[in-house]
């Protein structure tokens, strides 16, 4: 994200210009600081049928920094959809990430833009991870034209194809032999690159999961099944859906990780082992141990089928803005004030974005009728009344 | 016709009418090109808005015909060309040249590969272009042809095979969702340029869950086309066609008519896929109807010259969406409909055509559209209760005595 970069540094320029206060060494410009910090994840990883890889991890303050802003980013963003779902903006299904942020930011550090990702309906961060702007997404949200899919698609149907983000998909399951296809043109192009098919605890007793990853496993396909357990599909406890709630073992024959899903690092360090696992060896699972603070979507509360306390308990001890902003600190890397104003900034970025997404217009009503067919092919072909061209010889 | 085939250096006459403008009032069908064209020489192509195209970039194969006329008996000047082949071998052939002429071209289904095809169409492609282009799947339809889908966003071209048409119900969901609706949920930035296809309809005693008609279930996704071939000359030419297609086509095949002969060009060739072909020319009534069932109507249509009628056949072909221009030049002829297809009655293909036509053209009819149709139930084991269950060529005539009292 260069603009966090960007504006990091000017605030960074305005503290130097005050005198130096506490912190005595002169801090170094760390939103361009490189050097190298380990950093132990919170909990090892558990790994089926491979070696896990080691808790340390590699990271450096400008690293750091960005995830923090990411994360905040899409924090403010899921709240701020929040509140305009229940002024009626957004209408529909509106399913948040809110406490998942840390799956969609260490992924994309561990990755590039040409890995593939493809996801279910809880994508509005995932698409902002890969690189969408706050606009497209309250645009779409919204049903407007500067959206993504140019308002047509809505929350369930974010898509980016020039970062490879396949989406987007409102049906439980479903993307998961289409991240698998993804996998399949990735290994015939010879491209080197993986791809991630994300789904949730309950697409994964989803039948076509399973007919995908054996064809996945007997094709030696580069696909990384990520299991976002945040431990409810819907208002089903995932003791109550499955019989084996250990996902990442349920690949069988399949390799299999669990990670700390609310651990950024961990979720790097584990998708970077799973990107050169799958290069060579096939398809992995990863399961990501994560929460989500809303319920299901905007029509649930998410207090029917858990307690306040529950919510509350991991929002205290496992939130990933807080494990970062504690790293941070304790770190030396940028005060608290700082990150203060990091978050005022994003809110303010979130408040103006939302302001120039509802200028957005509506699309236009003959929007209706395009993009059914891509016209492409065909000798002359017209419409029923000969007075419309419907495709000609390319 | 437009786009036609010449020598180096001539210029063609330029046919400023559109490749598929069929008139039908006259007798289109009779091929009057004379081609003595050898097949290896250098080439223009000449195309419909009427620019010459000399050599073609980067095209291996460049002598496309938008309109290259099967022969039938009519035509002396053809007779020597083309080659003999059934229907299986026809979509082979498409299938191939489609493979070698863009890498991107792959199959997946179940026993494509080594096993050569259940139907033997995807025979010899998997020795040819190796078994990453000729996928043998396991037994789970929903996911390869997600799976498809997904490699059909990335650009690949998959033609899916499902063993049966059948088997694709439980491949519904990423058929109607994933595969018709992407590219319109995705503001345009996918297509989904798979091929679903399959044989399918009543055979010969398969039982109920082997012999559906699957037409009608997909008929109303938005996004996909479908077709459906008779002959091996649109059977090629409808698979190339559907290859080519950015679009999702499904191409509907019978498990009846795969070891139909006939004679087909040899040159390079497509059908399109939005156009009905007019079988036989008529005045008097209509009959519209596709697959199998355009072999009852031609049989009957013998009957009934020879009673004194004058059908006019059209084997309808695209089913979504309909050609209403060659239908409808065709109502406003004959005044009379007669529908005769494999679908059910409920909610069928005749059921949207009648609907179609009733709306567009209801001042040219002249009685009500008559619309034979199989009936309501599982197909039947019984060889007897089979046939009945299907149109057969008495119905049809009957029909016609009826519709031109």
């Amino acid at each position: 994200m260069a603009l966090s970069y960007l504006r990091s540094s000017s605030s960074r320029s305005a503290n130097l210009l005050k005198p130096l206060s506490s912190s005595l060494p002169l801090r170094r410009h760390i939103s361009t600081d490189t050097t190298p910090i380990t950093v132990e994840t919170s909990v090892p990883f558990t790994s089926h049928q491979c070696d896990a890889p080691s808790r340390s991890v590699e990271t450096n303050p400008k690293e750091l920094l960005t995830f923090f802003r990411d994360m905040a980013l899409m924090r403010r963003m899921e709240i701020a959809a929040d509140s305009l779902y229940k002024a009626k903006l957004i209408r529909g299904f509106c399913h948040l990430y809110d406490g998942q942020e840390a799956v969609a930011v260490g992924m994309e550090a561990a990755i590039t833009k040409k890995d593939c990702i493809i996801t279910s309906y809880r994508d509005h961060c995932t698409f902002i991870g890969r690189g969408g702007t706050l606009l497209e997404v309250f645009a779409e949200l919204m049903g407007r034209q500067g959206g993504c899919s140019k308002g047509k698609g809505g929350s369930m149907h974010f898509y980016k194809k020039d970062s490879n983000f396949y989406g987007g998909h409102g049906i439980v399951g479903a993307q998961v032999p289409l991240g698998c296809g993804l996998a399949f043109a990735q290994k015939y192009s010879k491209d080197e690159t993986v791809t991630f098919a994300l789904y949730g605890d309950g697409a994964a007793n989803q039948g076509q999961l399973f007919e995908a990853l054996n064809i996945s496993a007997l094709w030696d396909l580069p696909a990384i099944l990520v299991c976002e357990n945040n431990h409810y599909g819907m208002g089903t406890a995932e003791w109550r859906a499955a019989k084996s709630p250990a996902y990442y073992k349920r690949g069988d024959y399949v390799p299999g990780l669990k990670v700390d899903g609310m651990d950024a690092l961990a979720v790097k360090q584990a998708c970077k082992f799973a990107k050169e696992h799958a290069l060579k060896n096939g398809p992995i699972i990863l399961e990501m141990d994560t929460y989500r603070y809303h319920g299901h979507s905007m029509s649930d509360p998410g207090s029917t089928y858990r307690t306040r306390d529950e919510i509350t308990g991991v929002r205290q001890e496992r939130d990933p803005i807080e494990r970062i902003r504690k790293l941070i600190l304790s770190h030396d890397l940028a005060t608290e004030k700082e990150l203060k104003d990091i978050e005022k900034e994003v809110r303010k970025e979130v408040d103006d974005t939302i302001t120039q997404a509802k200028e957005s217009p509506m699309p236009d009503p003959s929007e209706l009728f395009t993009n059914v067919y891509a016209k492409g092919l065909g000798v002359e072909s017209f419409g029923a009344d000969r007075k419309e061209l419907r495709a000609s010889l390319p | 016709m437009a786009a036609i085939f010449q020598g180096v250096g001539a210029a063609a006459p330029l046919s400023s009418s559109p490749s598929n403008s069929f008139d039908s009032n006259k007798s289109v069908f009779s091929p009057r090109r004379s081609f003595s064209v050898s097949k290896r020489v250098s080439f223009a192509v000449v195309r419909s808005d009427g620019k010459v195209n000399l050599n073609p970039k980067g095209r291996r194969d460049q002598r496309l015909i938008p309109n290259a006329v099967a022969t039938n008996a009519g035509s002396a000047a053809a007779s020597k060309q083309g080659h003999e082949l059934l229907l299986f071998e026809a979509l082979q052939e498409g299938l191939e040249e489609e493979m070698e002429r863009d890498p991107r071209v792959c199959v997946m289904g179940e026993d494509v590969g080594h096993y050569g095809g259940s139907y033997k169409v995807t025979k010899g492609l998997a020795k040819r272009f190796g078994d990453l282009r000729v996928l043998d799947t396991p037994i789970a339809e929903n996911s390869f042809t997600g799976m498809g889908i997904g490699a059909a966003m990335t650009g690949l071209r998959p033609v899916i095979e499902g063993m049966n048409m059948g088997f694709l119900l439980l491949a519904f969901n990423q058929i109607s969702n994933n595969c018709g609706m992407l590219h319109y949920t995705s503001g345009g930035q996918f297509t989904i340029p798979v091929v679903v296809r399959g044989p399918g309809g009543v055979g010969r005693q398969l039982g109920a869950e082997h012999s559906q008609r699957l037409e009608s279930y997909f008929q109303s996704i938005p996004g996909i086309q479908m077709v459906a071939c008779s002959t091996p000359y649109n059977a090629k030419g409808l698979m190339k066609a559907a290859i080519r297609s950015e679009n999702p086509v499904i191409l509907f095949e019978h498990v009846l008519l795969y070891n139909l002969k006939e004679r087909i060009p040899d040159e390079d060739y497509i059908c399109n896929l939005e156009e009905a072909e007019m079988v036989r020319p008529g005045e008097h009534v209509t009959i519209l109807t596709y697959s199998r069932m355009r072999y009852h109507v031609m049989q009957a249509a013998k009957t009934l010259v020879n009673k004194g009628y004058d059908p006019e056949v059209i084997d309808i072909r695209s089913l979504k969406p309909f050609d209403l221009y060659t239908i409808g030049n065709s109502v406003k002829k004959t005044h009379r409909v007669l529908i005769v297809e494999e679908c059910m009655r409920t909610g069928g293909i005749g059921a949207s055509l009648t609907a179609a036509i009733t709306e567009n053209f209801n001042d040219y009819l002249d009685a009500p559209i008559m619309c034979l149709s199989s009936q309501d139930v599982p197909t039947p084991y019984a060889g007897t209760l089979e046939e009945v269950t299907v149109v057969q060529p008495a119905q049809i005539v009957t029909a016609v005595e009826q519709l031109c009292q």
